[in-house]
């Protein structure tokens, strides 16, 4: 394998990993501040992506289509939030669980009776597409040299929003004592349902982004889901960091598992049973990469116990 | 208020009636749609003793479901097509006898909850439900890449198993074993509640601390639970394969520990007959909802939501108003 692939199988990996963390920084959020594990999220992915693509069918501008993702993403998330995520904080990790993957079915359903089962497309733009030619000879894809950077850019504004200002102030606070912060005047039903609709925006924007990428179906938001679960495991819960940490190993171990382990297996067995075994080895590469964290710190890598 | 039990003898009760009436009417299809319901029923009992007794929400109990599924499959796959599971060291044959296709997709399903297991229970709350599902989801991966046994299309058996004096393949007489087997594991998981290994897993779901100070291992305690609870769910994935007479990926699909948990959920979280009574419920939603619309999951997903925000304890925790012992 040459040099030059490995390098774009990492960049590959950089972005897959980006996306994820878009997905796990809303996930560990809403984790954070009020407690709540959202199965849901998945189909804010999918809702995302389905805005995207039907704006950029009606009005062909892939700006537009991104703004549309992140709006409908954050008013749907905004909507369950206050309709049905609310009634459960209090509740114990079942209900959550119970009432958001129902909501995952309503979701799906009713996007399946709108849209239809067959995939929609979303086109990148003229601008983005083709390649780029990056120092060392290596040509990569512009939209997803653009995927990295946005993405980049997304964990960035989530740090500063955290750490320098006022909502992240109160977003702290609520982690740390959520009682103390109402008695402090700062109304927090409005707070959750915020940082509720921020998380959802981001799941949007990555379903948006990766739309055009890959195609846009009811579904496309679960396999990422548990994919954020797992980044959030081995990161740890509620941390922003760890989940940039972990989006990021998680998405270089699976895309250079996926490329290098046939090739590692062809070393000392036939092409054939490398090819089987490499692959089907890769696909459990990131829950073995999660297993071995469990066994050395059961917290994950930022997580305090 | 009626006595749980009382309820608990008129579902399995209606359970018989159903079926016998089914088949004085010459209605195979309804005995098949029973067994489906009785089949469920038992995947959710063993989920039911790790989530509802011993409070692990496990979401992963697909694997479970799924190996089970492939043990018949793998076994039956190879006695059909007449060549050796395993020929070095020594040699396995294939089978088509159920006795031995169960005990192994128990002894299998067992040892994969023993590992999965050991290695969630090392995490609680929010994050075990996370773990359990993305090792669930790890399997279903690999049943997908694996193609040894059909990979995404799955692999169908065409003659159902044997089991020693029956024929198989009369529904009435297949929904009567799996009918006896649930009622022997119901029988089996009440005897456990009330034993002292019961009652100390419900003290550690009440109070984790106190159940460790009075010196109970906590931590091996839920694992023997999790491990009897993957078994009982693995071997109603080898009888689930058996009623299709075909395995696929599927069954280890994360939306199917997801269904395994509604039939608890909507029955009744921790009550024995529970899983039953919401895995009918279940068959009968998607029989009747599925045919006035095709996206009969929207109500579904509506009618859980409803459960979980305003219903809790299901039909068997309506009916009987009385809190669970350890609730």
């Amino acid at each position: 394998m040459s040099t030059i692939l490995l390098i774009e199988q990492i960049l590959n990996g950089l972005q897959f990993g980006v996306m994820l963390f878009l997905m796990a920084a809303g996930l560990t959020l809403i984790f954070g501040v009020m407690g709540l594990i959202n199965l849901a999220h998945g189909a804010l992915y999918m809702v995302g992506a389905f805005a995207a693509a039907s704006m950029a069918a009606w009005t062909g501008s892939f700006t537009l289509a991104l703004i549309a993702a992140l709006v409908a993403a954050a008013m749907f998330g905004a909507l369950i939030e206050l309709t049905v995520i609310r009634r459960l904080y209090k509740r114990d990790h079942l209900d959550q669980v119970l009432a958001t993957f129902a909501l995952i079915l309503v979701f799906s359903e009713a996007t399946r009776w709108v849209f239809g089962s067959f995939p929609l497309f979303l086109d990148m733009p003229d601008a983005l597409s083709g390649t780029v030619m990056l120092p060392g000879g290596i040509e990569y894809s512009k939209y997803r040299l653009t995927i990295i950077i946005i993405g980049l850019l997304v964990a960035l504004g989530l740090f500063l929003l955290i750490a320098r200002t006022r909502v992240g102030m109160r977003i702290r606070a609520g982690e740390n004592d959520r009682e103390m912060i109402g008695a402090l005047g700062v109304d927090i039903s409005i707070l959750y349902t915020m940082v509720f609709a921020l998380g959802a925006a981001l799941a949007g924007l990555s379903g948006a982004l990766v739309g055009a990428i890959q195609s846009v179906e009811v579904g496309m938001g679960e396999p990422v889901l548990i994919l954020a679960f797992v980044v959030i495991v081995i990161g740890g819960i509620g941390s922003i960091k760890g989940a940039l940490a972990g989006a990021i190993l998680v998405g270089l171990t699976d895309t250079l598992g996926r490329t290098l382990l046939p090739v590692l297996f062809s070393t000392f067995m036939d092409a054939s049973a490398a090819t089987t075994i490499g692959s089907a080895l890769a696909s459990m590469l990131i829950y073995i990469l999660m297993a071995g964290v469990l066994i050395f710190k059961p917290t994950g890598l930022f997580g305090s116990a | 208020m009626i006595r749980e039990r009382y309820i608990n003898a008129v579902i399995l009760a209606l359970m018989v009636i159903i079926s016998i009436a089914a088949l004085w009417m010459d209605e195979p299809f309804t005995i098949t749609l029973a067994t489906k319901a009785v089949i469920l029923a038992l995947a959710a009992v063993g989920l039911n003793l790790a989530l509802g007794q011993g409070g692990l929400v496990s979401f992963g109990h697909a694997a479970y479901f799924g190996v089970g599924g492939y043990a018949m499959g793998i076994l039956a796959s190879h006695a059909q097509n007449y060549t050796p599971l395993m020929e070095v060291p020594f040699l396995i044959e294939g089978t088509n006898q159920m006795p031995v296709i169960w005990l192994v997709a128990v002894v299998a399903s067992a040892l994969l909850a023993l590992v999965i297991g050991a290695l969630s229970l090392r995490t609680s709350g929010v994050y075990f439900i996370m773990v359990t599902l993305a090792f669930g989801q790890m399997l279903y991966y690999f049943a997908i890449s694996w193609p040894a046994y059909g990979g995404e299309d799955g692999l169908s058996i065409y003659v159902r198993n044997e089991f020693p004096g029956l024929n198989t393949l009369v529904p009435i007489q297949f929904f009567g074993l799996c009918f006896a087997v649930l009622c022997v594991v119901l029988f089996m998981v009440h005897r456990l509640n009330q034993s002292p290994f019961g009652l100390a897993l419900m003290g550690a779901h009440q109070n984790e601390e106190r159940a460790r100070t009075v010196g109970i291992n906590v931590t091996r305690l839920r694992l023997v639970a999790f491990v009897i609870s993957g078994a009982i769910t693995g071997l109603a994935g080898a009888l689930f394969a058996d009623l299709n007479r075909f395995v696929s990926p599927v069954m280890f699909d994360w939306h199917t520990s997801g269904q395994i948990m509604i039939f608890i959920i909507l029955g009744g979280v921790a009550r024995l007959c529970g899983p039953l009574a919401g895995a009918s419920l279940y068959i009968i939603l998607e029989h009747y909802l599925g045919g006035l619309s095709e996206y009969w999951q929207i109500y579904l997903g509506l009618i859980l939501l409803f459960v979980v925000l305003f219903a809790k304890g299901g039909i068997v925790g309506g009916l009987a108003r009385k809190e669970v012992r350890h609730g």
